[in-house]
Order: structure tokens, then C-alpha cells, then sequence
């Protein structure tokens, strides 16, 4: 279990990153909600892995899964919402206002980078 | 009145005049000079413990950590500076009044002066260096506004950046030696260190501590080499000027000077830089003073000069070179203000400062010619008046002083600054007022005496120049109360009285010589400006201009190629960079054991992980189709979500999957205007080094994860707290829910603040864009897909009506329970928006914003509202914020239930996210309908009514 978290983990901010990296504003939105998953797990993870013991209080239970990580993540969630709604609208408004929806905006140009 | 008022009330009244702007500029002015009065008044009530030679101290603690306490001390020369400053304030305000035109904005420009005042009054009343420091930037940063305030000028503009470039720079330097000064005495409270005068000297960072410390005094009295930037602070209108750079600001150096002296003074190095210093100020000054046309660069070399001569008597670290250095403060002021406003008065009045203009001018104005001449007379050092005096006594000083080698070289030099200090006095009586009688249309303007606003402020000071100078003895006493809280113990001050006449003495031919050489320099004056423009000379404002550019390419040099603009580039070094610290941190971090086993994995789990996993590798590999890249990051989330269940998070599973869709349906709406397709644009190897770095990147955050889900925390987690009292604190057994409601509620309050400012700036972003250029762009789109022959199916129109009420219903649930089951304000709020979106999307904008009662903004304000006002609500009780309460309540038929106050604020939590969420996706829809879609009246494209309708009126259809 521990592994297949993990990797995810791993795999999901690899392919974060890598869509970050690109040149266009779209692929580096996508790639922040990636990332997002992929910290909001890594948060998540970080109160261990407990599988079939919400913590939700009951009489009979012995063990819960630790509530404080799950608690920030939720409002993690709904933040990165927000976060992610925000960055939209302003790729959106560069993009409506310029025809342009390049992520680089060159001071020195950098033949290297742009075909 | 108490010091602490005293220094509080300009930075309080510093509000009115901007608030009261629209009451007129009467009512500025006087509310402006009301304040100040009252500071003076406040001020006076403290004379007679001052003229006792008591030290008045007040004050609190602010910092005692720090050593940083607001402790305030008013001694002779803090009374004398205060009374400058407030005094001279009165008469500047009463002049701006009528000097600023209807133009300017009065109510802006008071709460510069004011809070300059407060700052300047802070400086010299404060007890504690640190807080003295805070007051000191604080004059830098007021001067600023007020040098700049004429922000159409280039000039002012410029001034105003060289200013606070020098005299900021200046200020740093200050700190340091301050917070230096306070480590060898180990008390950053002045009183303290004024008694600790052979500690200071003794101690090897003395020389470091007296150079900075210097260096802050320097840049702001304007000392050579630091002198240029006065002349281009001038170009602040004239109140500024007089007010600044002639009676206050400027002096704050020589304060410092003059507080620090009983501990700083009397070495060698302090007598070599500080008198040096002085000494080629008080020339070079002089000289530049006197082939200056512009009334007001005159006057401000003159000043330079002046503060020179004063930095010199300080210098000497005799007592009678304090005692006239005291004694020239206070001269100076008089005159000097007096002089600023006739020359603001001459501006004013023909249109020009430039002196080759003027001329002849007592004829047409001699009220401002009688001001201007005793001030200017005394300047020049004439007798009987108060410039004299203290003129006398510097040369008298200047006639004992030795300076590298031979003994007629100071007094030499003090005779020739003088000279040239008389000789521009002449010049600018001369060439402005003397002179055949012209007519006034030979002027830029028809000049005549101002009105009395304009004249009786510095009529004032020319009375007391005149009454100073006749009769010394009237403030002698005061001089010398002065100068003996200047002194302390430092040294005995032998001084009775202030003569005008000494008998034969050398201070007296030095006298004369100057006043007769700058009578023949005057006459001679043609020639000798001819020649002055001939000579090359350094102009100091290239100097800095050229500093400033070398320091600006340095900076462009070493930033340029880690910030050129390119987000990608960023993101790289940013990643790099984390990526390098923590492998630092790994490779010399202890790593603790394994604590912790693997837990089985069963095929589901697999299945689950290789379609989260499949779909990420797909969206990084086809994204260049954005549609299909919004399916695949579906199925991510989806997982996560999966993930979530299963690993005992029925909450985040609910939030995850319901913010899951309202992204979306964010982006799609997005990408209703963005290209379809990501163009191929990167190279090869470009793509390889990204997924090199990504790669590592992936591999660090795997191998972390991996290494401590294979370990215990190291100390007990706080949630076993979270845990144990969520049921008997809280009264809530989801403990995910009470952790977000009670014991970390105002972690959730600020973050539904956020979240609703977050909406709140697409909702401002998007009105931007549509009241743009964007906007017409938007119309004549047009659209790059074929439409659908039926907008608003009927299926999904009249599906979701039916389902609304039940998504209500399901909110409404989740909302309630939330406190005991999984669920609450967060997911209620998503639930509740879907519900609303699902309206919009499937019925149209307009069908559904015509049903929409009450605005969204309005549902996030009522939210964060309710939130506090929960919050605020257990201050009744004489609780902290945001505690909360419960209780169970039985009502016959129904079961026992549960009321919370945590209730209260989660429906808070809830309006927040519905309004947040609403008013985003609303913002996106408001785009779209300018857009190509045209959005129908009606609901359903195929209305069966309507059809009807129109069968039977064909002549009225559309």
C-alpha cells in the first residue's frame, strides 16, 4: 500500500512539473491541479496510512485515522479551488487581451526556448 | 501636556485634513493648524519644568524584548528643536494656505506636513535610539511625499528619489552604528548612554559607531559630500522648502549631532571629520550659493552652508563652540524661514525665481523688501541683528582652532566662507530689490506686496531677528539652558552672557573683512560669474546619476539571467533549487528507523493505481488535446477521491470529488475561448531536460512519502488531543468537522475569507476585461465549433429541475450531519452549488439569473459574517474568539438533538463556499454571453407552448 501511495505520489508531480515546464498557459494550469493532487496527498500521507478507520467516534472502534491531516487537506482542497479559478482567469484575460496565451514573457530573448 | 500627546497628536491629526478635504481649503488649513497648535501649546505647558533644568520623561513599553520602548524626554534641546519645529509649522501652515494654488491638493499636502511634524517631533523628543530610528526613517519617507508632491514636475520627482536615495542610505548606516552603540553600552535608552561617555570612547568599535552614526547625520544635514541633494529638493513648492530644508529636517543631523555630543565629541577623529566636514561644507556652500540665479538654490547652497558652519562649532567639542552652535540653530531658523518665504512670496508674485530677472523690486513690493532685507542683512552677519551674534561667536571660536598644521589656516578659511556668505546676502538683496525703478509689465507678472497671509509669517520671524540682535539678553538665559543640555557633563560652559560688543578682538576684523570683501565681490560680480561659468566644474547630481546607473547594470547583470521574464524558467530554478536543498538535507539529516510495515495491497487497490497512474503519464503525454487532457485529469481526481475512501477519509473523498466537478466545469468554460490544441513548440532536447528535471523532482517526493510512511512521527501527533476531546469539547463525533469548526476555527474563518476574496477578484478581473478592449473583441468572435442545433436539450432541462430540489435536500443533509458524520459547510456548500450550476447549464444564463433572488456577493459577505459574528458572539461570555458551545435539546416528538454553536459557523463556512463558487463560474458565464453564444429567452429551445403560440399568432412572431 505504502508503495503504490508513494509512487503516486511521485508519478503524479513528475507529470506536474513536467506540464508546468511547458510553454502554454493551459498545460501549466493542468499541471498545478496535478501537483495540487499530488500535495494534498503527500499531506495526507504524511498522518500514515489507515485503511477502514475513519475518525469518525464510535463506541466499538479501537483505532481512527489521524483527523488533523484531513482536516487542513479539506480546506486545502477547496483553497486550490480557488487558487486554480483565479490563475483561469487570468490566463483567460492575458489570453483574450493579447492572443497570446505563451506563458514567457522575454526580456532578453531566448532563441533556445521559443522556435 | 504629556510628551506621548505631544509627539501623537500631528500623527493623529495627520487623518483630518485628507478626510476634511471636501470641507474646503479653509477648513483644511485650519483644522491642520489647529492640531499643531494645540502640540505647541501642549508643548509650552512643559516650559517652566524645562527653564527649571528638569528632564521631563514619559512614556510605556513597546518592545522590551527588543529594548525598543516609547520613552520620551524633553530637555532644553529637545524643547528648543520641538519649538522649531512646531512654531515655524504654525507660520508654514498660515503661508500655505494661501500659497497653494486652487489646484494643489490641500488635504494631501497637510497630511504630509503633519505627519512629518509628528516624525520630526518624535526624533528629537525620543529617549530611546531605536525609536529615535523609527522616527528618523519616518522624516525620510514624509519628505518624500512632500519633496514629490508637485507629481506633475519631473524635477520634484527626481528630488524626491535623490533625497530619500541619500538620505535612506543615509539612515541604514545609522541604524547599524545605533544598534552598535546600544551593544557597547547594552542599553538602547539614550539617557543611559549620555552617562557612559569613557565606556563608548574606550571601546574599540567607538570608530566604526562614530562613522556611521556620522554618516546618518551627514546625508541628512546635507554635509559635503553628500550636500547635492538639497538643491534638487527644492523643487517642492516653497512651504516645503522653508519648512524642510531651512528649519528642520535638515537640522536633524546637527540634533543628532548635538544629542550624541556629550559621548561622541572630544576625540580626535570626531575633531578631525566633524570640523573638516563642516568647514568645507560651510565653503563650498558659500561659494556655489553665490553664482546660483534661482532665488531658491541660493538659499538652499546658503543653508548648506550654514548647516557646514554649525557641523564645524560642533566639531570643535568645546563648549562654547556648542553653545554657538545652540545659539546659531535658533538664529538661523529665524532668518533663513524668513528668507524662504519672501523668496516664495517674489515667485509668487512676478512669476520667476531667476534672479537676472528681477530687480528693482522695493519700489513695487516693500513690505517683502523690508522682511527680506533684515534677514538677509543678519545672514550677512551685520550688527544689530541676531545673524551677527552668532557669526561673531563662530569666528571668535574659528580664531582658536587648529586644523592640520599651520594656525592662520581655519580662521583664514572661516573669513573667507563668510566673505562669500556676505557677498551672496548683497547679491540677492541687490539684484533682486536694489536697482532703477522698473515697470511692472517689465516682469513675468505684474508683481505687488502679497496679501497678510502671505507676508505676516515671516514678518514675524524678521521681528524676531531684529529683537534677538538688539537685545541678546532677552534669550541668552535660554542659550545657555540650551547649550548645558547639549554639554551634560561633557564639559563646563563658562558663558554669562551674549555681547554685541567684544571690544578689538580678532573675531571683529575677521567681521569686517568678510562684510568688505563681500561688498567689493559683489560689485565685481560680472566678471567673477563670467569666469565661474568658464570654469569646469563636477556637477554632483551626475556623480550620483552615474552611481545609481553602475549599481542598476550590476543588478540587471546578476538578476537578468535568473529572471528574464520566462515563467518556465523560473519554475525550473524553483524546482532545481528544492529539489538541491532537499537532498542537502537528506544527505546530512539523520534518518531514523523502520518503525512501521507495509500493509497488504489487494488487486482493487492496483486497479486503482494503475488508472490514476496510466491517466497522469497520458495527460502529460497528450496534452496537446486539451479536451481529452481534461478527461484524463478527471479520472486523477476521480482516484485521488477513490483513494481518499478508502483510506479512512470520507471527507476529503466528499470535498475532492464535488470540488472535482466545479473545476471542470471551470475549465471547459475556459476553454470555450482558449485555443483547442497546444501547439508543438518545445525541441526535443528541451523536453528531455524537462522530464529529467521533473523526473527528479518526482523521484525525491516518491522517495520522501515512501520513507516516513515507513515511520512513526517522532513526538505523540496533537490530533490524540483532537481525538480525545472532540466529543466532550466539541460535542461532534466527525472529528475532521469539529477540528475545522471549533478547535481550528479561525484557521477556517481565514480561510473562507480567502476563498472569497479569491472570487471576489474574478468577479473584479472579469468586469475589467468586459468593460475593455476585450469586450468588442468578445462580440465579434466568432465560434470555432459548429453549435448544437439545440442549446438547452429538453431531457436535461426538465431532468435537471427534478433533480434540484432532491441536490438541495442531499446538501441540506450532508450540511446537518456534518458534525457527526462525514460531511459539513465545505462539502454542503459544493453539493449545493452543483445543484445551482447544473440550473445554469442546462436552462441557460439568462432563464437562471432571472430566478437568482439574491447576488452572490452578498451570500459570501452574509457567510464571513455569520463566521466572525459566531465568533465575535462568545465574547459575551467573556470568552476568546470563537469558542463554541453545545447543547442537547429534546423537543416532545422528536428525538433528543444537538445545538452548536459550531453549527453556526459552518452555515457561515457554507455561504461562503456557495457564494465563492457561484460567483466564480457565474464571472466565466458573463464572458461567455458576450460572447457568440446567443442565449435564448426562453428555457427550452422546442417549447411545445411556444410553438402553439406562435401557430396561432403567426403575425406576431418574431
Amino acid at each position: 500500500m505504502e508503495v503504490l501511495v508513494a509512487s503516486a505520489v511521485g508519478i503524479m508531480t513528475t507529470t506536474g512539473l513536467y506540464l508546468i515546464l511547458r510553454l502554454r498557459t493551459f498545460p501549466v494550469i493542468l499541471g498545478m491541479s496535478l501537483l495540487t493532487y499530488a500535495v494534498n496527498v503527500f499531506l495526507f500521507a504524511s498522518g500514515r496510512l489507515t485503511v477502514g478507520a475513519p475518525p469518525i467516534l464510535t463506541d466499538d472502534a479501537t483505532m481512527y485515522a489521524d483527523p488533523l491531516p484531513q482536516a487542513l487537506v479539506l480546506t486545502a482542497i477547496v483553497i486550490s479551488f480557488g487558487m486554480t479559478a483565479v490563475v483561469v482567469m487570468i490566463a483567460l484575460g492575458a489570453y483574450l487581451g493579447t492572443d497570446d496565451d505563451h506563458v514567457d514573457d522575454l526580456i532578453v530573448s531566448d532563441d533556445e526556448d521559443v522556435q | 501636556m504629556s510628551l506621548f500627546l505631544i509627539v501623537a497628536l500631528p500623527f493623529f491629526g495627520a487623518l483630518l485634513p485628507s478626510l476634511m478635504n471636501s470641507a474646503g481649503r479653509q477648513a483644511v488649513a485650519g483644522v491642520t493648524f489647529t492640531v499643531t497648535l494645540l502640540a505647541f501649546v501642549g508643548l509650552m505647558t512643559n516650559l517652566p519644568a524645562v527653564l527649571n533644568g528638569d528632564v521631563v520623561q514619559n512614556g510605556f513599553d513597546w518592545f522590551p524584548e527588543l529594548g525598543l520602548n516609547v520613552t520620551l524626554m524633553l530637555d532644553g534641546l529637545g524643547f528648543l528643536f520641538a519649538t522649531m519645529i512646531l512654531g515655524i509649522g504654525l507660520l508654514i501652515i498660515a503661508y500655505a494656505r494661501f500659497y497653494l494654488s486652487r489646484n494643489d491638493n490641500m488635504g494631501e499636502f497637510f497630511t504630509y506636513l503633519l505627519l512629518f511634524q509628528g516624525a520630526m517631533v518624535g526624533i528629537v523628543l525620543s529617549n530611546n535610539i531605536l525609536l529615535l530610528l523609527v522616527f528618523w526613517e519616518l522624516t525620510s519617507l514624509s519628505s518624500f511625499l512632500l519633496i514629490g508632491y508637485w507629481k506633475h514636475l519631473e524635477a520634484g520627482r527626481q528630488g524626491a528619489r535623490m533625497a530619500l536615495t541619500v538620505t535612506g542610505l543615509g539612515g541604514l548606516a545609522l541604524i547599524a552604528g545605533m544598534l552598535m552603540l546600544g551593544k557597547i553600552v547594552g542599553s538602547y535608552d539614550l539617557s543611559v548612554i549620555l552617562q557612559n561617555r569613557e565606556l563608548i570612547q574606550a571601546d574599540p568599535l567607538y570608530v566604526p559607531v562614530l562613522l556611521l552614526i556620522l554618516l546618518g547625520a551627514f546625508t541628512k544635514s546635507a554635509q559635503f559630500p553628500f550636500h547635492f541633494w538639497l538643491p534638487h529638493a527644492m523643487a517642492a513648492p516653497t512651504p516645503v522648502s522653508a519648512y524642510l530644508h531651512s528649519a528642520t529636517m535638515v537640522k536633524a543631523g546637527i540634533f543628532l549631532m548635538a544629542r550624541m555630543w556629550p559621548v561622541l565629541s572630544g576625540t580626535p577623529e570626531w575633531f578631525y571629520i566633524v570640523t573638516t566636514t563642516g568647514l568645507i561644507t560651510m565653503i563650498v556652500g558659500a561659494v556655489i550659493a553665490l553664482f546660483k540665479h534661482d532665488l531658491k538654490a541660493l538659499l538652499a547652497f546658503s543653508t548648506v552652508s550654514h548647516l557646514g558652519l554649525i557641523t564645524m562649532l560642533l566639531g570643535t567639542g568645546t563648549a562654547f563652540g556648542a553653545f554657538a552652535a545652540m545659539f546659531h540653530i535658533l538664529n538661523h531658523a529665524t532668518f533663513k524661514a524668513a528668507l524662504f518665504m519672501s523668496a516664495g512670496i517674489i515667485d509668487h508674485e512676478t512669476n520667476t525665481r531667476d534672479i537676472r530677472k528681477l530687480g528693482g523690486l522695493r519700489h513695487l513690493m516693500p513690505i517683502t523688501f523690508l522682511i527680506a532685507i533684515i534677514a538677509a542683512l543678519s545672514m550677512a552677519g551685520i550688527p544689530l541683528l541676531n545673524g551677527f551674534l552668532s557669526k561673531e561667536m563662530m569666528l571668535e571660536e574659528m580664531a582658536h582652532t587648529y586644523l592640520f598644521g599651520p594656525k592662520w589656516l581655519v580662521p583664514t578659511l572661516a573669513t573667507f566662507g563668510s566673505l562669500f556668505s556676505a557677498a551672496y546676502c548683497f547679491r540677492m538683496i541687490g539684484h533682486t530689490f536694489l536697482g532703477p525703478k522698473r515697470k511692472p509689465e517689465s516682469y513675468p507678472a505684474k508683481p505687488h506686496d502679497p496679501s497678510v497671509g502671505l507676508w505676516l509669517p515671516p514678518a514675524i520671524l524678521a521681528v524676531l531677528v531684529v529683537v534677538i540682535g538688539v537685545a541678546p539678553f532677552l534669550v541668552q538665559d535660554f542659550v545657555i539652558l540650551i547649550a548645558k543640555s547639549v554639554i551634560r557633563d561633557a564639559a563646563h560652559l563658562d558663558v554669562k552672557y551674549i555681547k554685541i560688543w567684544h571690544g578689538f578682538v580678532p573675531a571683529l576684523y575677521m567681521s569686517i573683512v568678510a562684510v568688505l570683501g563681500g561688498l567689493i565681490i559683489v560689485v565685481m560680480f560680472r566678471p567673477l560669474s563670467r569666469l565661474w561659468d568658464k570654469t569646469p566644474r563636477p556637477e554632483a547630481k551626475n556623480f550620483f546619476d552615474n552611481i545609481i546607473m553602475a549599481i542598476l547594470i550590476c543588478a540587471r547583470s546578476c538578476i537578468h539571467p535568473l529572471h528574464n521574464g520566462a515563467f518556465t524558467r523560473y519554475a525550473m530554478i524553483m524546482v532545481i533549487t528544492t529539489v538541491a536543498a532537499g537532498y542537502h538535507a537528506w544527505a546530512t539529516g539523520v534518518v531514523g528507523n523502520v518503525t512501521r510495515g507495509l500493509q497488504p495491497v489487494g488487486w482493487v487497490e492496483i486497479g486503482g493505481w494503475i488508472m490514476l497512474v496510466s491517466a497522469a503519464i497520458s495527460l502529460a503525454a497528450l496534452h496537446y488535446n486539451r479536451l481529452l487532457s481534461l478527461i484524463l485529469i478527471g479520472i486523477v481526481g476521480l482516484m485521488v477521491s477513490i483513494g481518499f475512501v478508502f483510506l479512512s477519509a470520507p471527507d476529503l473523498a466528499m470535498t475532492q470529488i464535488t470540488v472535482e466537478v466545479v473545476t471542470i466545469i471551470l475549465l471547459l468554460l475556459a476553454l470555450n475561448f482558449l485555443p483547442n490544441l497546444t501547439p508543438l513548440e518545445s525541441s526535443m532536447w528541451r523536453r528531455g531536460s524537462d522530464v529529467i528535471v521533473a523526473g527528479c523532482a518526482g523521484l525525491a517526493t516518491m522517495l520522501l512519502t515512501y520513507h516516513y510512511l515507513l515511520r512513526d512521527a517522532i513526538s505523540v501527533p496533537i490530533s490524540e488531543f483532537h481525538l480525545a476531546n472532540s466529543y466532550e469539547g466539541g460535542g461532534g463525533t466527525n472529528v475532521v468537522n469539529v477540528i475545522l469548526v471549533d478547535f481550528r476555527g479561525f484557521d477556517t474563518f481565514g480561510e473562507i475569507i480567502v476563498l472569497g476574496i479569491a472570487a471576489l477578484l474574478i468577479y473584479a478581473l472579469t468586469e475589467t476585461l468586459l468593460n475593455g478592449p476585450v469586450r468588442a473583441r468578445l462580440l465579434n468572435r466568432a465560434p470555432d465549433k459548429q453549435l448544437s442545433g439545440t442549446q438547452h436539450p429538453m431531457m436535461m432541462v426538465v431532468l435537471t429541475r427534478v433533480m434540484m430540489p432532491v441536490v438541495l435536500m442531499v446538501g441540506f443533509y450532508i450540511f446537518l450531519r456534518g458534525h457527526n458524520e462525514p460531511g459539513g459547510g465545505f462539502i454542503a456548500g459544493l453539493i449545493v452549488s452543483i445543484a445551482v450550476v447544473m440550473q445554469y447549464m442546462a436552462s441557460g444564463f439568462r432563464w437562471a439569473s432571472d430566478r437568482q433572488r439574491l447576488p452572490y456577493h452578498g451570500v459570501i459577505g452574509a457567510g464571513v459574517l455569520i463566521a466572525g459574528l459566531t465568533g465575535i458572539g462568545s465574547w459575551f461570555f467573556s470568552k476568546p474568539f470563537l469558542t463554541s458551545d453545545f447543547a442537547y435539546l429534546r423537543i416532545p416528538p422528536f428525538e433528543k438533538f444537538e445545538i452548536a454553536t459550531a453549527a453556526l459557523f459552518d452555515l457561515g463556512v457554507f455561504l461562503a463556499v456557495v457564494g465563492a463558487v457561484m460567483l466564480t463560474l457565474e464571472s466565466f458565464s458573463r464572458l461567455a454571453r458576450r460572447a457568440h453564444v446567443k442565449d435564448s429567452d426562453s428555457p427550452m429551445d422546442i417549447d411545445p407552448s411556444r410553438s402553439i403560440v406562435e401557430l396561432t399568432q403567426p403575425q406576431k412572431g418574431e
